[in-house]
């Protein structure tokens, strides 16, 4: 082999301390060597067309850089090998700066353990062998995960592309929570009315099948090649035959069922629409509050229904659809709030969620837009707005900010006072956090125009004061003092979580998640909508808090992923996979069970149970290779020769 | 079990009504309590609020005591007793505050202390809150009560092993057994001034009277405390309070003990009860009402 | 009149760290939400609130930490402790506060300072708290004669107070004074402040 070496300065970032041409001077001694220098920056233009002019002029078959980290720039300069004609797993990376250069200050130190990183890298570069890629074909269509506004946009988005989607609802509507408000800061726009259209829309599009009331059972396969299947849920009614004209509910005797779609401010019918712009427009019965469903009587629903659309005896449905990618939106819920026994622990009626306060403001709610006390229907007079609960509280598990609710708390206290003109509403905060368009000029707007009293300081303890009103116990911390305001109704700013389930998804799907069931993008600041499994991205509030305007920013980035993605018939694997040598295998078939991908399955040779990889799932963890108790399963690229080698390059010193 | 029992000085001086209803129901219910001997003040808030070892110090010297008598669990009445032996046994599980404790102790402290509980929870542990029904002579029904237990006695929370540290609930299910409505008593935790009615009585004045302003509002026909502190500062000093609250209160402000007392039929007198300065005739007086009625 | 603050000259970093130290809580974690003062029930009659006293102790502003009439004010009712957000034990760094100020002899409230050694006395000459004692003991020390005159009639009639100190038996009392003695001994050995 004839093996070049290029010792990084990466400016002063190694060259600080370590001496780089000595590195460089030092490897020339190692096995094969026949080319060593040291570029000032190899990854630039220049230092890529040295790598290149290298390779012919020395007649390299084999590269070892020692620069940074392999995250960023391992494939820059297999490209780069590749141009010149090399195969771009001949390619080896030593890690002299994150490894060596930022963590050490002794020169002769660090300069000596460089030299060994690149040793190391030598002995493995000597057993490497070239790796082709497999290609396959690409199914062209998409699921996604979640109707609400994320979800909704990444559909109509992906649809409009000329790219088949299946929209998967767990809800009988898509809208998500964006459907529940009533208006939407900074413009205080209706809700429903700009988001109403976006939801036709999903209704009539060609390319759109939609899935509501349904639920993603489960999933296999790689990028390009998914099969997923999805449980409908059984909802009683042939959605087929139902009109939404509503009959149904107007008659149903079961009229104390709690109303979810309304956070359950009010009560609805076991059979019922959510609201009037739902999409779709279909009836649901709930089995656990129908009368014919629990005790097998009533049947009002069946007799009323002028289409016959009603089934009691309807069963869940699970349908296999196959996609070549994945887009979960799976949105928020809102954190339980209950562990604040200090606000009651939701033992006081007029003691709110920020998200059921909207829906006293909205008309389609369960005052008609009127907002009045859940308790005993009267007009409050004095609202208190308390933020950041369940955000910014580690007492309670919940470090992080929800982003959003600054923005919301100041758009209900300005409606507030619209819907109440002789109202006065106090807002405790921490910090204002309004850093979008348009977004600090109307929390001012709040305070300026519509007098809105915004108190620095949190709420320490919320109670009723016996004659019907709570006290509030808060400090302004401007004014050094605790302060303490009689409030007729008290709204308070609920922090979010990952939606309900979002964890079980998260597994499904393979892809990581925090410690609150937020789903991890591949890089926070430069793949924020991809993941680290192939073909599944993230929008909205799914991967952390945002805004509206941020969820439909991200529905539109997936689809640009999924049509950058389906604008190719064939994908690439990466050859970087689990082999079996099938004269080992002895067919225990651990590593069938150990693998998290699913990626390996038995096969029969000559008449004996085998291991075979299925090389585009495979995505090279190794734990089958670690797992084998015959050592016959081996990762390419990361084999125990090549292992070996680095252990013996640096041992035997 | 074996128990000892640690009276706190309170129980000599202004709560003997506590310790004769305490003794009373304990010894109704079959628990024995038997004062430990020789003990000392725990050194209340001014020995924590001076020096933590000085407080540790007056502490081991009673835990000392009740671990060399052989007792597995040692019971107070008192929170503030309960809050200071139970902070001294916590901290002298580290050797160096340990050495500087033993040092001001005639004799080292024994290794291991009994595990130091209220007597409200040694009650509860003793006699299952269901079987507590089974000994009423005089249900409680028609009484309307708000459970008051003072800031000591839940918190904090991994200390005093007392529930829910904003909403500790034991005494209400003790008096609901006995046939007591419970209101949902929201200031149950609030502090009511402490010690500072001697130095600073505006403080104890304006938290005592928030407390029983809230009891009044919601129409408890009495306070049920578990505090000797607690009580004089809600009943002796009722009057003060009423100015600071600019109110008028009658509010009768009974041991919890006393209440247990009365509905397992023991006389007022055994009970103490003519040391209360609102009186409690009230709420005997709706008990016979309520009685004639079923 | 305040001075002016000048954090260049007066902060003190040696200080919060004797704080957290002696307390063991993390004063950075605070961030000044103020929900300690939200719920303190004694803050009527602070001079400053706790996150204020918390915020001086984050800048290392002894004077302004140690001089405040507050930490002899806490009623130790841990409100604080058990609301922060940030799970602070803030009653803990209060008590420290006061510790430090006490040894330094830096007093802002003698009444208060005045009552517990009252009550110390008791103890010291008992072994058990005696009430009337404490009160007496602490007339003569705050010079307030008319303390509490108003309740007078009804503990006189309702024997509330044990007019005869309660003397530990079996010389409980003698051990605690020499508990008291000790204690005493090694402040002026450690040249703090009993």
């Amino acid at each position: 082999m004839r093996i070049g070496i290029f010792i990084c300065h990466c400016g002063s970032n190694i060259a600080g301390t370590v001496d780089c041409a000595r590195v460089a001077e030092i490897s020339t001694g190692f096995p094969d060597v026949v080319y060593a220098t040291d570029p000032v920056y190899t990854c630039a233009e220049p230092g890529q067309a040295a790598i290149e002019a290298a390779i012919h002029d020395h007649r390299l078959d084999g590269v070892v850089v020692a620069s940074c980290s392999p995250r960023m720039h391992e494939p820059t300069f297999r490209r780069t090998v590749e141009r010149a004609g090399l195969n771009r797993y001949l390619f080896e990376m030593a890690n002299i700066r994150e490894h060596v250069s930022w963590i050490g200050k002794d020169r002769d130190a660090n300069t000596n353990k460089a030299a060994e990183l690149v040793k190391m890298a030598v002995a493995k570069l000597r057993n490497n062998r070239p790796l082709l890629a497999k290609s396959f074909e690409v199914n062209k269509k998409v699921l996604i995960v979640g109707g609400g506004v994320a979800g909704i946009q990444a559909a109509l988005d992906c649809a409009d592309g000329g790219v088949p989607v299946i929209l998967l609802e767990r809800e009988s509507t898509i809208g998500g929570k964006m459907a529940k408000l009533d208006k939407t800061f900074p413009t205080v726009d209706c809700s429903a009315c700009i988001l109403g259209p976006k939801m036709v829309d999903v209704a009539q599009h060609p390319n759109i099948t939609l899935y509501a009331y349904s639920e993603l059972e489960d999933i296999s396969g790689y990028i390009g090649n998914f099969t997923v299947k999805i449980r409908k849920r059984a909802t009683y009614v042939n959605w087929e035959k139902c009109t939404g004209c509503g009959a149904c509910s107007e008659k149903c005797p079961s009229k104390k069922t709690p109303d979810t779609f309304n956070e359950l401010t009010g009560v609805t019918t076991a059979i019922n629409i959510p609201f009037p712009q739902a999409i779709p427009k279909k009836a649901v019965i709930s089995a656990e509050h129908c009368r014919q469903l629990t005790k097998g009587k009533c049947g009002v629903c069946a007799k009323i229904c002028p289409t016959g659309a009603v089934v009691y005896d309807m069963q869940d449905d699970v349908v296999t659809e196959e996609v070549g990618c994945i887009i979960a939106a799976t949105g928020y819920d809102l954190m339980d709030w209950t562990v604040y026994r200090e606000y009651g622990g939701g033992q006081y009626p007029d003691v709110i969620t920020s998200l059921q306060y909207e829906r006293l403001l909205s008309t389609s709610g369960p005052t008609g837009g009127h907002i009045r006390r859940p308790s005993d229907g009267l007009e409050p007079k004095h609202i208190v707005f308390i933020q950041c609960v369940g955000s910014r509280d580690k007492s309670v598990g919940r470090p992080y900010c929800s982003g959003f609710c600054c923005m919301y708390t100041a758009k209900q206290a300005v409606l507030t006072k619209d819907h109440l003109p002789f109202s006065q509403s106090y807002v405790f905060y921490m910090d204002i956090r309004a850093p979008g368009k348009l977004y600090d000029e109307f929390t001012r707007r709040a305070v300026e125009e519509y007098g809105v009293e915004y108190i620095r300081g949190r709420v320490s303890a919320v109670y009723p004061d016996g004659e019907g009103a709570y006290v509030v116990m808060g400090v302004d911390t401007l004014l050094g003092r605790s302060v303490e305001i009689k409030a007729d109704i008290v709204v308070l700013a609920v922090g979010i979580e990952a939606s309900r389930g979002a964890a079980a998804l998260a597994e499904k799907l393979r892809i990581s998640y925090d410690n609150y069931g937020f789903f991890m993008e591949s890089h926070v600041k430069l793949k924020p909508v991809e993941t680290n499994t192939a073909g599944v991205f993230l929008a909205g509030v799914c991967q952390g808090a945002k805004d509206i305007p941020a969820s439909v920013a991200q529905g539109s980035a997936t689809a640009a992923k999924v049509l950058a993605l389906f604008a190719r018939d064939r994908l690439e694997n990466d050859p970087q996979t689990a082999q079996v040598d099938t004269r080992r295998c002895v067919g225990c078939g651990k590593c069938i069970r150990c693998c998290p991908f699913g990626a390996l399955k038995e096969t029969t040779i000559r008449g004996e149970i085998k291991a075979d990889v299925i090389e585009t799932v495979c995505q090279g963890c190794g734990l089958c290779t670690t797992t084998c108790p015959q050592g016959a399963v081996q990762l390419s690229h990361a084999t125990d020769n090549q292992i070996l080698a680095e252990v013996n390059a640096l041992c035997r010193c | 079990m074996t128990y000892a029992y640690y009276p706190g000085c309170s129980a000599k001086g202004s709560s003997t009504d506590y310790e004769k209803s305490t003794q009373a129901v304990c010894d109704f219910l079959g628990l024995t309590l038997v004062e430990m001997p020789d003990w000392n003040c725990c050194g209340s808030t001014p020995a924590h609020a001076v020096d933590t070892e000085l407080s540790a110090a007056l502490c081991a010297r009673n835990l000392d005591i009740a671990a060399r008598q052989g007792a597995e669990m040692l019971l107070t009445p008192c929170p503030s007793c309960l809050s200071n032996l139970k902070h001294a046994a916590n901290r002298l599980e580290k050797p160096e505050f340990r050495a500087r404790v033993d040092a001001l102790l005639d004799n080292p402290a024994a290794g291991n202390f009994p595990a130091v509980t209220s007597v409200m929870q040694g009650i509860a542990a003793h006699c299952d809150v269901n079987d507590i029904a089974k000994h009423i002579r005089k249900n409680l029904k028609g009484l309307k009560l708000a459970a008051y237990y003072g800031c000591l006695m839940s918190r904090p929370a991994e200390l005093m092993d007392f529930g829910d540290p904003e909403n500790p609930s034991l005494m209400e299910n003790l008096l609901a057994a006995c046939g007591a409505e419970m209101l949902d008593f929201p200031l149950k935790t609030a502090c009511c001034g402490a010690s500072y009615g001697i130095p600073e009585r505006a403080v104890t004045a304006r938290l005592s009277g928030r407390i029983l302003k809230l009891a009044a509002c919601m129409q408890a026909d009495a306070v049920a405390v578990a505090c000797p502190l607690c009580q004089m500062n809600l009943d002796l000093r009722q009057p003060q309070a009423a100015k600071a609250a600019d109110a008028f209160f009658n509010m009768p402000v009974l041991y919890f003990t006393q209440i247990m007392g009365l509905a397992f039929g023991l006389s007022p007198a055994a009970l103490g009860l003519e040391k209360l300065r609102v009186s409690a005739d009230s709420l005997l007086r709706k008990l016979e009402a309520e009685g004639g009625k079923s | 009149m305040n001075d002016d603050i000048n954090l260049s000259r007066m902060r003190d970093a040696a200080f919060t760290e004797d704080v957290e130290a002696q307390s063991g809580q993390k004063v950075s974690d605070c961030y000044q939400c103020g929900n300690c003062t939200a719920g303190c029930p004694a803050g009527f009659v602070y001079d400053r609130q706790v996150n204020q006293i918390v915020r001086a102790v984050q800048l290392g502003l002894k004077d302004e930490a140690l001089g405040s009439r507050s930490v002899w004010m806490c009623l130790s009712c841990s409100t604080c402790s058990l609301r922060c957000p940030n799970n602070i034990d803030v009653a803990a760094v209060m008590e420290t506060l006061r510790h430090m100020a006490r040894r330094e002899n830096r007093v802002a409230a003698p009444k208060v300072e005045n009552f517990w050694f009252s009550f110390l006395d008791t103890v010291r000459a008992f072994g058990r708290a005696y009430e009337i004692g404490t009160m007496a003991l602490y007339m003569l020390r705050s010079l307030r004669i008319f303390t509490d005159l108003d309740l007078a009639p009804v503990v006189f009639k309702k024997k509330k107070l044990g007019f005869m100190p309660h003397v530990v038996p079996h010389g409980g009392a003698a051990a605690v004074a020499r508990i008291m003695r000790r204690y005493k001994e090694r402040a002026v050995h450690e040249r703090v402040r009993p």
